[in-house]
């Protein structure tokens, strides 16, 4: 049974337009895999030597079991942004002679072997193994493997049911951030100093093997909470079916001012606001208005002010970027309609651009606050305002014409993964790092002045040649016209 | 109004619509039959520019539709409901449609009000996303919006498909009246063949992408039809 479902998880994936168009794509994130293993590999056998160099009186396996608080906090956080319960299209299988518990054990049971799970692996075991070499004990070091293993199991699970808790509500990343954030707190500030608890309860856990079935049944527990959570789910009315939802309608005629392109703008205004996938990209938001918080106090940054670049493209260019991605599979459930209408590409397109161009100025007005930390942080934003505004809304509008997999927007959350994932972040990273390298240079050669006004040259370079851009871009869309129409057809 | 000249469409070696030459007039209510797989919907995609022919082109009033985007401002058409837009009201909807074809307020309300007996005050302040309608619900939207701005040009996919009988009758006394009123060519295809001689002036057959049949509706045609897909 379960090859079967491996077999249409396999169809699934190999058949999908996706798949087909975006080879290169693939092969790009199997080397990102390989750079991770490698970081991790190179952790695992690097980490007692220089503990042990760095720290000469301590001993490094209570220094690293001290730090597996943090650890498995980090791998909580990663896991809630970049792993999601594998998705199986579940509804045609409902009707089928299966038991509902083999599917949601097939569910579950394949995140068991995510990369997430596995990675680890390459820094437990040659660092367990180093351990070994070192003189000590064999039992209690293979014990911390095992229990190590068992420990992001434990993660892995915990992960889902955060995730399928928080999936309901519109502030999805909330919930963790509460957590991870509380308990961080509550480290810090060593009103309980959890790190310690662990690391105690890691000593006593490694020193009899029967006590690993401690943690054991805690993935028991959970598996099992997983597993009543997903089978819940499976009812047509629960979690496979959307809700019907009453109506919010908000006036939008102040949109009227922008011509031709007020139509779409106030479809994608609506679009963003009435879904709950893209809705959730303008919380995001909120959250990266703050990021520069995590920056700008920081006294080791205080002299990286190349840095503040990439904080400023982050702050303006946030929703730019989040939005900008899925040009223009956010409109994938009504493309023919677009295709056939009386509509001109152009006007289309010069929408989208509107819109985020006017996210990039809204997000620095509201950024101004953040001039408390120096005039400079507000140069930088303004200038790399200037530059998401003239340049990344170009680029991202020109990536846009490669893009053939479709968004769901009906969707519920609880089942819906779909376009997010490791790939739309990787796809932001250009966007930010090569504004930092334009102000790198000159700040370099020259100084902070020139660094900024290459970037706001930069940006209004590109609105200036705004028309021809346009012009390249709209023919571009226009040449893939057909295979975007059949790719946003598909269902994967 | 529409030229087909040797029209094919293959995926790979199969050939799924061949049309050496098709002409619909203006005005005309043209009808396409056929089973599954014949070809209807392939050819009202061609004609939308939604997929490129193989060979061959179609002239929809003498533009080419996979030339130039000219034909768009007098072409409608409501294919399935990927044409929906569900995270709106029907009333958004219409109002979008109406945008783009440069219909304004006034008008637009006095187009729909002609539909009320169509909307049986299911669509119109329901209050409702056009997803959360029955599937129903959501062709009679579509349909009604692809008539917006009395385009010269409308197709429309199998219409009558999940519709209830009450709505069905009204659909067709609405088309006929189009038809009666203005001067749009009407392309209609149907599974339905009591509905589609009721309402077109033409019918034509097609079996496996080629034209079998092109007949002027008469007495006789439904007969004719019957026997032909019975055997």
């Amino acid at each position: 049974m379960v090859s079967e479902f491996s077999r249409l998880e396999w169809k699934q994936f190999v058949r999908s337009t996706y798949w087909q168009k975006s080879v290169a794509l693939n092969i790009f994130l199997i080397f990102i895999a390989l750079y991770f293993i490698l970081v991790f590999l190179g952790l695992g056998v690097g980490l007692f030597p220089i503990l042990k160099e760095k720290f000469p009186e301590k001993d490094p396996f209570n220094i690293v079991n001290q730090f597996l608080f943090y650890w498995f906090l980090a791998d909580l956080l990663l896991r809630f942004f970049f792993q999601k319960l594998p998705v199986m299209t579940v509804k045609p299988l409902l009707v089928l002679p299966l038991k509902k518990s083999r599917i949601v054990h097939y569910v579950l049971g394949k995140s068991l072997i995510s990369f997430f799970n596995f990675l680890p692996l390459f820094t437990i075991i040659p660092f367990g193994l180093t351990l070994i070499f070192n003189g000590y004990e064999m039992s209690p070091v293979i014990n911390w493997m095992l229990l190590l293993v068992i420990g992001t199991q434990i993660v892995n699970f915990l992960n889902f049911i955060i995730e399928s808790k928080s999936a309901s509500t519109d502030l999805s990343m909330l919930p963790i951030l509460l957590i991870i954030g509380s308990l961080y707190l509550l480290n810090h500030y060593q009103i309980i100093t959890l790190d310690l608890y662990l690391s105690n309860a890691v000593k006593w856990l490694i020193s009899n093997s029967l006590y690993l079935l401690i943690p054991i049944a805690i993935v028991g527990v959970l598996y099992f909470v997983n597993f009543r959570i997903l089978i819940g789910q499976l009812y047509l009315d629960q979690g496979l079916q959307s809700k019907d939802t009453v109506v919010s309608s908000s006036d939008l005629s102040w949109t009227n001012r922008f011509g031709a392109s007020a139509t779409f703008l106030q479809l994608d205004l609506r679009m963003l606001w009435r879904n709950k996938r893209p809705r959730s990209s303008v919380f995001i938001v909120m959250i990266g208005l703050l990021y520069g918080l995590f920056f700008y106090p920081n006294p080791i940054y205080q002299s990286m002010q190349p840095m503040y670049v990439f904080v400023g493209i982050f702050v303006t260019g946030i929703f730019l970027i989040n939005f900008g991605q899925f040009i223009p599979a956010w409109d994938s459930g009504y493309y023919k309609l677009l295709m056939s209408q009386n509509i001109t590409y152009r006007d289309y397109l010069q929408s989208k651009y509107l819109l985020m161009a006017g996210s990039a100025f809204v997000l620095f007005v509201l950024s101004i606050p953040y001039v408390y930390f120096g005039w400079k942080v507000i140069v930088i934003h303004f200038a790399a305002m200037v530059y998401n505004i003239g340049i990344n809304t170009h680029v991202l509008l020109y990536a846009g014409s490669f893009n053939r997999k479709k968004i769901d927007l009906t969707q519920r959350a609880a089942f819906n993964y779909q376009g997010t994932g490791a790939v739309q972040w990787l796809v932001g990273i250009p966007l930010m790092l090569l504004p930092l390298g334009f102000f790198y240079l000159p700040y370099k050669l020259v100084n902070f002045e020139t660094g900024i006004a290459t970037l706001v040259a930069l940006g209004i370079l590109g609105f200036l040649f705004h028309e021809k851009l346009m012009k390249f871009i709209t023919k571009k869309y226009i040449q893939t016209k057909y295979n975007m129409i059949n790719a946003f057809d598909q269902d994967n | 109004m529409i030229n087909a000249t040797d029209l094919t469409k293959k995926y790979g070696k199969k050939t799924v619509l061949d049309i050496p030459s098709l002409e619909i007039p203006k005005g005309q209510t043209f009808g396409l039959v056929g089973n599954n797989g014949a070809g209807k919907t392939t050819f009202f995609n061609l004609v939308l520019d939604l997929i490129q022919p193989t060979t061959g082109n179609i002239l929809n009033n003498e533009i080419q539709v996979d030339k130039s985007e000219d034909w768009k401002p007098f072409t409608s058409a409501f294919i399935d409901e990927s044409f929906l837009i569900g995270y709106l009201t029907p009333e958004e909807y219409f109002d979008f449609i109406a945008r783009l074809r440069g219909v304004n307020q006034v008008d637009l309300v006095a187009f729909l009000d002609q539909f009320k007996e169509l909307f049986n005050d299911e669509i119109l302040g329901q209050k409702k996303y056009l997803r959360d309608l029955s599937k129903g619900n959501q062709k009679k939207a579509g349909i009604v919006a692809a008539l917006i701005g009395h385009p010269e040009v409308v197709i429309l996919d199998e219409p009558f498909a999940n519709l209830d009988p009450t709505t069905q009758i009204r659909l067709k006394k609405t088309l006929k009246q189009i038809n009666d009123n203005s001067k749009s060519t009407l392309l209609i295809s149907s599974h339905d063949l009591g509905h589609i001689t009721e309402v077109c002036e033409r019918i034509v057959v097609l079996n496996k992408g080629e034209v079998i049949k092109d007949l002027k509706t008469s007495d006789q045609t439904l007969k004719e039809l019957e026997q032909f897909f019975a055997t």
